[in-house]
């Protein structure tokens, strides 16, 4: 007897944005339409230096899966990728390679900051450790936790994904951001 | 086996017998012998500890230094921990050097392991090992102008101004 076949009924779709539609067309502007694609399909590098990397690996694994989300194909050049996860301690030394990573990267470029070592140094208050990745580089999301749980790296990344959605398209243009960039010594 | 097996006895006397009471301190804590000789002695100890047919003290474990401020004249220790394969017997022997000259000479030349464990103990104490090949920094960052794990220096990152002492129990 073949066993009953079960749907996925489940499928959640991501809401059409605001327009104007018609038989057999749809306007909108280019903002909500850009927004909505790269929200949905971000495509992160993995920057995972200790204990938050493992935290980490199980959001990608299949029980929490980053993958409903959009963002499963991790990228490991930091060329094709548009979201920077730093998870773990960053020791001094290993400052200027995270930068370097984070010049690779093409715009518009993201950067999440995964636990208390890489937001602010956490319990690390000490002579070798940076003191936080944002004195080397800007950070759009800190997520908190030590380490975080998966959920809490899940809700940086939806938190991330409104970053990204509401981006102007001329952000990356205007002066306040050529000027963070500057304050970075980025050109 | 029938020979005389090494004990920490027979290497003090050893010892005794070759450098006299050049040596000092002498204790051995959980059984672990250890001893300290004048600084400039250190490659005289190592190469007879290496040489003798009975002590062969041929592999070096670890070497690092250690910090003491209240010590006068003579604030940096350098630890050299040795181990006898062949009767399964640790040492562990100390020198001191001051800390304004901390000249100490290298022991590169007879153990190889010795070079990358110079560095990180120049690196962290700033001891200088005369003669060593390549005596640059191996861990910290290259521009560090200073040795972390000296004492007089705080443990804390000094660059950072917006950890609250009282929040942070510094």
């Amino acid at each position: 007897m073949p066993r009953p076949v079960q749907y996925n009924t489940k499928v959640k779709m991501v809401d059409i944005p605001e327009g104007y539609s018609g038989d057999g067309f749809f306007s909108s502007t280019f903002d909500k339409i850009v927004g909505l694609g790269r929200k949905n399909s971000l495509w992160p590098i993995p920057f995972a230096t200790s204990c938050c990397g493992i935290e980490f690996m199980a959001t990608m694994g299949s029980h929490y899966d980053l993958g409903r989300f959009g963002a499963e194909r991790m990228g490991f050049t930091p060329r094709q990728c548009d979201v920077l996860l730093v998870a773990g301690t960053i020791a001094k030394k290993m400052g200027p390679i995270l930068r370097q990573v984070y010049l690779q990267m093409a715009e518009p470029r993201w950067v999440v900051a995964i636990g208390a070592c890489a937001s602010s140094g956490g319990i690390f208050d000490s002579y070798s450790v940076l003191q936080g990745i944002d004195q080397v580089i800007p950070v759009d999301v800190y997520v908190p936790g030590c380490p975080p749980r998966p959920e809490g790296i899940i809700d940086g990344i939806l938190k991330l994904q409104d970053l990204v959605q509401n981006e102007s398209l001329r952000r990356r243009h205007s002066l306040v951001y050529k000027e963070l960039m500057e304050g970075y010594g980025i050109q | 086996m029938g020979f005389m097996a090494l004990t920490n006895e027979i290497i003090k006397q050893k010892l005794t017998e070759k450098f006299g009471d050049q040596l000092t301190e002498w204790e051995a804590q959980y059984g672990l012998l250890t001893f300290t000789a004048p600084a400039a002695m250190n490659l005289k100890v190592l190469q007879f500890l290496y040489d003798d047919e009975q002590l062969r003290f041929r592999f070096l474990t670890d070497l690092t230094a250690i910090h003491y401020p209240e010590r006068k004249e003579e604030e940096i220790c350098v630890v050299y921990h040795l181990h006898n394969l062949e009767d399964n017997i640790r040492l562990r022997f100390k020198i001191y050097a001051p800390a304004e000259k901390p000249d100490v000479y290298t022991a590169t030349q007879r153990f190889s392991a010795a070079n990358w464990m110079e560095r990180e103990t120049y690196d962290f104490y700033g001891v200088n090992f005369i003669g060593h090949p390549n005596l640059i920094r191996i861990l910290n960052v290259d521009e560090m102008d200073y040795f972390p794990m000296r004492k007089e220096y705080e443990m804390e990152d000094p660059t950072r101004r917006d950890k609250d002492d009282q929040m942070f129990g510094r």
